[in-house]
């Protein structure tokens, strides 16, 4: 069985990627691969206080972007009866995805348009348009 | 009997000074070398010797791992599943930022105007031999570190001490150590790690502002109430941003710092060559300095001792944060530390003093960031400024470092008492504000006192810990050279 990864956060486009997503899938005998990013650099500058906390904070913040992020996506999936694995991960969104692609060797990506950092992206490009210019396999934005 | 001795505050503070006369005197005892007028501090020595033990010990990783410590540092054997928790490289900024600081500008300033350019060869030696004691003590702070009910992470000598000594059959003496070696770090946190910090700080502020003219001339406490207001808000109000703030602009100052002076010795290009011909020639036969070599020698090694604090075993709190299933990783990583702090940035200080010649100015007059800040100046005529923001930001770096380090050495000694926790914290600005107005040369000596007594536990510990120590480095060394435990393949790294 041939898996699709899609990339998911909080904005609205990620619910219309998964409902997108979910009807291909279907069709198509998929897996779905839901994966949510949180933005994380290796190199961020930390004080020791933080470093101190970090392991709980990690688990923390997975717990809520599984209930917040993951949790409603997971549902819309579910409901179609559509085989998922999900994921939560730290990193740069768009170079952890890309990763994740080659690694658990999906077949296609895909993505809301609009993701839920509109002034980051407005400075910085969007999650999608790395992964367009970068991805080894076919990407799919939803608008 | 006068009034004076009789008021009881009068009796504390004049026990207080006895006390720390005698154990200054103690902790500093430097007996002279017969035939000279060189006074050998023993304590360096037994900073220095602990240095070159481990350096044999460990087989002389300082040459065999860098190519590991810079892999572990790139995420090379980092998977993406632990992505988000406290890499080596986060470990090794946190630490770096608590180290270095002053002592990289004024420190090696005093030495190089009292030892001459050739304590510059003796305080890289030091620097390079106490990357072995850092090493140790970072991966015992790593293997014996615990993790708290709350998921948080503590380690350090306190907790290596304790229960390294423990398994070692030692369990009184571990947890005798141990105790010591908090009280001493949270002695030394309170003046050395603030004060001092403090009072160096408020100098340079006024020194920019006009000197004599400034409005904080005479003020200076002003500058220390500033200081532990926004101290405070970090360790009492939990105002994480300032502290964000900071652990991001200081290193880019740092930065800044190293780029200046590469830019100060490249101006002075034709120097370049009779500067490091007097390093090495000062080495070995100086001109004008008390005790010939060897108090070059002395010098260099006490100024790389006192700026990289290696075998103080405050930085293995630091480094023990990090996400590893290896201790011996972090022992690797950690000893880029003393690279950084004494080779390369203590090593570009006195380039820039000795090539620009304002050494034989003498810090006496100037003071050892003013020595610093006229090499500087015959370059840049703006830069006793942008020093002075440097050094103010280093020292509440500092501050906030030492602040953490004498909570977590308090917390071990009152099993995280709140209160004692919240008497601290409101002692420790108490000793922000004193610094800053008045240089109290007992209250100094005493925290000085402290923080190099922490050498005395954590080194005993060390050689006591030497074998499961050279175990665990040996092991994972070897792992990593049969390629037992290879890099993580790039797209599985973080």
């Amino acid at each position: 069985m041939e898996t699709v990864l899609v990339g998911v956060d909080q904005g609205e486009g990620s619910t219309r990627a998964v409902e997108f997503a979910t009807e291909r899938a279907k069709r198509n005998d998929w897996t779905i691969l839901l994966v949510h990013v949180i933005n994380w650099s290796p190199y961020a500058m930390t004080t020791n206080a933080e470093n101190a906390e970090r392991h709980k904070e990690r688990a923390k913040e997975i717990e809520f972007a599984e209930q917040n992020v993951i949790a409603p996506m997971r549902s819309i999936v579910d409901a179609a009866g559509v085989p998922v694995e999900t994921l939560v991960r730290h990193g740069r969104p768009s170079d952890t995805i890309l990763d994740l692609a080659i690694t658990r060797h999906v077949v296609h990506i895909v993505v809301g348009r609009l993701g839920d950092s509109g002034l980051r992206e407005a400075i910085f490009g969007s999650v999608a348009s790395r992964l367009v210019q970068h991805a080894t396999v076919p990407v799919t934005v939803v608008p | 009997m006068n009034v004076h001795t009789l008021l009881p505050a009068n009796v504390a503070v004049d026990a207080f000074n006895g006390f720390s006369t005698w154990i200054t005197s103690v902790v500093f005892y430097s007996p002279q070398i017969p035939g000279t007028e060189v006074k050998v501090p023993l304590i360096v020595v037994w900073l220095v010797l602990a240095g070159f033990f481990f350096t044999g010990y460990l087989g002389f990783m300082q040459v065999r791992g860098p190519r590991i410590s810079v892999d572990l540092v790139k995420g090379k054997y980092t998977r993406a599943s632990d992505a988000g928790e406290v890499t080596h490289f986060q470990a090794l900024a946190t630490a770096v930022s608590g180290t270095v600081g002053l002592g990289n500008i004024a420190g090696v300033a005093v030495a190089i105007s009292l030892g001459g350019p050739g304590a510059t060869f003796w305080m890289i030696l030091a620097g390079l031999v106490g990357m072995a004691t850092k090493m140790a003590e970072c991966t015992l702070g790593v293997k014996y570190r615990i993790i708290n009910p709350d998921g948080s992470i503590s380690g350090g000598p306190m907790y290596y001490l304790r229960d390294g000594l423990k398994e070692r059959g030692l369990p009184r003496l571990g947890v005798g150590l141990s105790i010591f070696f908090a009280i001493c770090m949270v002695g030394g946190s309170l003046g050395g790690g603030n004060m001092f910090q403090s009072n160096q700080a408020a100098a340079q502020i006024v020194s920019v502002t006009g000197e004599e003219d400034s409005f904080l001339a005479g003020r200076e406490w002003i500058v220390g109430v500033v200081f532990a207001i926004l101290v405070g808000a970090v360790i009492i109000g939990g105002i994480k941003s300032i502290a964000k703030v900071t652990s991001k602009i200081v290193p880019v100052m740092g930065l800044f710092y190293f780029v200046a002076c590469v830019l100060v010795i490249l101006f002075n290009f034709g120097a370049i060559p009779s500067a490091i011909g007097q390093i090495f020639s000062g080495a070995f036969s100086p001109e004008g300095v008390a005790g010939g070599a060897i108090g070059a020698l002395i010098i260099g090694f006490q100024r790389a001792a006192f700026s990289n604090e290696a075998g103080l075993g405050s930085s293995s709190v630091a480094h023990s944060a990090v996400k590893t299933e290896e201790p011996a990783s972090e022992g690797f990583v950690a000893m880029l530390e003393p690279f950084v702090d004494t080779v390369v940035i203590c090593t570009m200080t006195a380039l820039t003093i000795v090539i620009t010649g304002t050494w034989r100015e003498g810090a006496g007059t100037v003071g050892g960031v003013g020595l610093t800040s006229r090499a500087f100046e015959t370059v840049f005529p703006w830069f006793p400024l942008a020093l002075a923001i440097a050094v103010v930001l280093f020292a509440f770096s500092t501050m906030l470092s030492w602040a953490y380090y004498g909570m977590k050495a308090l917390g071990y000694l009152f099993g995280n008492s709140a209160q004692a926790e919240t008497v601290y914290k409101f002692v420790f600005l108490g000793f922000t504000i004193l610094g800053s107005a008045a240089a109290l040369d007992h209250v100094i000596n005493f925290s000085d006192s402290m923080i190099f007594l922490m050498a005395l536990p954590n080194i005993i510990g060390l050689y006591l810990l030497a074998r499961v120590i050279r175990a665990t480095i040996r092991s994972y060394y070897e792992r990593i050279s049969t390629g037992e435990l290879p890099q993580v393949p790039e797209h599985e790294r973080f």
